[in-house]
């Protein structure tokens, strides 16, 4: 990859949620599209903001549960019907209750694993490297105690002066550059 | 579990919001910075106490007990239990259902709790799912051990292999392999993913290289974004959405090991039921074991306050009193079944050459707890619960050891009866396993963050975003 040219973005620091949301409407309203907001634990009101709603992870999540089920009946009966037979008490080589019990485990099983590494893949992660971390203040509050919205160079109405302009008329504690 | 309404409670007072008269979870006068500090700093102090040291030193001596005992016992074989005909399950898997069933009060708090949105959860459910993963380690030695023949344990599983055999899946023991290991699993996966928002913390908090090196890795590079948080969010749910059929499932079908056998004493419906309201019930009083001498030790009464203890103290009675109903439905379903068996099984239970153990039980699991508990000026007295939940923690040993020994000693046959009498190895691993879970959760303790952080975080007045942009009052609170 060719070395990066310019910034990655604009950052903002600030002290409570209440302005971080209101910024980032600002900013939506004002026409910016790739932003990103920072915080130390969820903020619903931030993804409002943003209007980012919909994640896919459930949907990952529910396709791991249904491979899972699958996986284990299937496997149990070409097991017990097919692979290695057996005669347990009279009872019929497809024992089908009996065998709802390690499904209904691996759809679980399965399920889960799909929603935490799926919700980690969608994430990007890991990710050991990422520009916001250059922020100089950025490491000491995004997660602790501070609230910060980035506006991304990449957005065609990103300009270096009028963002930065734009972003001061906020109560932010401050606003700097982020380096690739 | 009320939250609302003033209650003039002397115990509770600081506690009630002045402004809403709603219950405050943590104390007041906590900020953002102030509740990251005193987490992130039990982690990342230079002084670790004596205390700690010594806790480790003696978890670690006690469980030599598991290495040697395992040791002697693969060199031996089974024959140096106290396991014999008639009684050919002991402590082994009296152990294994008992540790088992600890572990599910952690699930039940990071997960039922959760989707029942009782945020007083927060402060309480990371240590109680490390305690959930550790007493699954303790129980999980168990079964292995148990099998005669721990090096082909992993015949257990269903894997292709020249030999062309297969498990058999009609055996509640093939559905036991499968429930705990997905249980391990999955409570190990939720523990974790919990964790990565608080790792980018310590990452970012840590002054030493190595434990910023250590911890960033762990965070696998979070960052709080806010699209990760939705997703974030929704995984944890999901996952707490999954655990909760999950924790019902496991302690059901590890009773079905019991309940499908036709054996009198064992073979009821009442079981399923009755074994996963044994198990929160055994699993609360292991986390008030836990969770009283820890926030003594790490001043963190601000964040696990009485509130918690009394609350825990709630599902307690609550459960208990469940396991009381089976107790009593086992003795009522002898006499009304009118089955012989069934009768005399109940009869030998209570007065036959073993039936201390019975009473044992019944003292320490109903007569105690469930007298006591109903006076909340008991509930937060720190001192008693701890006694308490020891008193549980023995009650529900009890309750396997009556459960797997008092039916198999004396089955149909008169003339194959015979008695159980555990031996010194017997002891040795159990009290091993004791040592285990001591030393696994001293590590834990120190050197992963104990309260969720970020969940605390969630739980402040100062999160609530107030639209149209007047911060004035928010700015005030952020300063106190």
């Amino acid at each position: 990859m060719p070395p990066r040219e310019g910034i990655y973005g604009l950052i903002a620091e600030f002290n409570t949620p209440s302005e971080l949301v209101h910024a980032t409407e600002q900013a939506r309203a004002a026409g910016y599209r790739r932003m990103e907001c920072y915080t130390p634990y969820p903020v619903e009101e931030a993804a409002e903001a943003l209007h980012f709603h919909k994640t896919r992870v459930p949907l990952v999540c529910l396709l791991g549960g249904l491979m899972g089920v699958t996986t284990a009946f299937l496997m149990e009966t070409w097991v017990n019907v097919w692979g290695y037979p057996l005669n347990i008490a009279g009872r019929p080589l497809f024992s089908w209750p009996a065998f709802i019990i390690p499904a209904y485990e691996w759809t679980i099983l399965f399920a889960g694993l799909s929603a935490a590494f799926g919700m980690i893949a969608l994430n990007g992660m890991p990710q050991l490297y990422h520009p916001v971390f250059n922020a100089p203040n950025f490491r000491n509050g995004a997660t602790t105690d501070k609230f910060f919205l980035c506006l991304e160079a990449s957005d065609p109405k990103f300009s270096l002066s009028e963002t930065r302009a734009f972003l001061e008329q906020f109560p932010a504690i401050s606003v700097v550059e982020v380096d690739h | 579990m009320a939250t609302k309404g003033p209650i003039h409670d002397p115990v509770a007072d600081p506690m009630i919001d002045p402004r809403t008269g709603e219950y405050a979870v943590i104390a007041p006068g906590h900020n953002f910075k102030s509740v990251t500090q005193k987490i992130a700093g039990i982690v990342l102090t230079s002084n670790t106490p004596l205390g700690w040291f010594f806790g480790l030193m003696v978890g670690g001596a006690v469980a030599t007990g598991v290495v040697i005992g395992c040791t002697w016992l693969f060199l031996k074989g089974t024959g140096i239990w106290g396991v014999t005909i008639p009684g050919a399950w002991g402590f082994a898997i009296i152990n294994f259902v008992w540790w088992i069933g600890i572990g599910h009060a952690g699930t039940l708090i990071s997960a039922i709790l959760l989707l029942f949105k009782q945020t007083w959860r927060n402060s309480i459910n990371r240590f109680a799912e490390a305690m959930t993963i550790f007493a699954v380690v303790c129980a999980g030695t168990f079964p292995l051990i148990h099998v005669g023949r721990p090096w082909l344990a992993y015949w257990l599983f269903p894997y292709p292999n020249t030999m062309n055999v297969w498990p058999q899946f009609r055996s509640p023991l093939a559905w036991d392999v499968f429930a705990v290991s997905t249980y391990a699993t999955i409570s190990i996966v939720f523990w974790y993913v919990g964790m990565i928002p608080d790792f980018g913390t310590l990452r970012d908090r840590a002054t030493m290289p190595f434990a910023k090196y250590m911890y960033g890795l762990l965070s696998l590079g979070w960052r709080g974004s806010t699209r990760h948080w939705i997703r974030y969010e929704s995984a944890s749910l999901l996952l707490a959405g999954l655990s909760t059929p999950l924790v019902l499932s496991v302690h059901t079908v590890i009773s079905f090991d019991f309940a499908v056998a036709a054996l009198a004493g064992w073979h009821t419906t009442i079981f399923p039921p009755y074994f996963v309201a044994g198990a929160i019930y055994s699993g609360f009083a292991m986390v008030l074991t836990l969770a009283i001498p820890i926030r003594k030790f790490y001043n963190l009464e601000d964040l696990v306050t009485l509130r918690h203890l009394d609350n825990m103290a709630k599902v307690m009675l609550g459960t208990g009193g469940i396991v009381a109903y089976g107790y009593g439905m086992e003795v009522f379903m002898s006499w009304y079944s009118a089955s012989h068996w069934e009768f005399f099984m109940m009869w030998n239970r209570m007065f036959g050459p073993m039936g201390w153990a019975y009473w044992i039980l019944i003292l320490t699991n109903i007569a105690i707890p469930l007298t006591t508990l109903w006076s909340r000026k008991l509930r937060v007295n720190v001192t008693y619960l701890f006694i308490l939940s020891l008193i549980v923690n023995t009650g529900m040993w009890f309750e396997r050891f009556v459960i797997v020994v008092t039916s198999l000693y004396r089955d149909y046959l008169p003339s194959s009866w015979g008695t159980y009498r555990a031996t010194r190895w017997d002891y040795m691993i159990y009290v091993g396993t004791m040592g285990l879970f001591t030393f696994l959760f001293f590590l834990f303790v120190r050197f992963l963050p104990m309260i969720p952080m970020s969940e605390i975080k969630m739980m402040l007045p100062q999160t609530k975003v107030k639209r149209g942009g007047t911060d004035a009052e928010t700015a005030v609170e952020e300063t106190v």
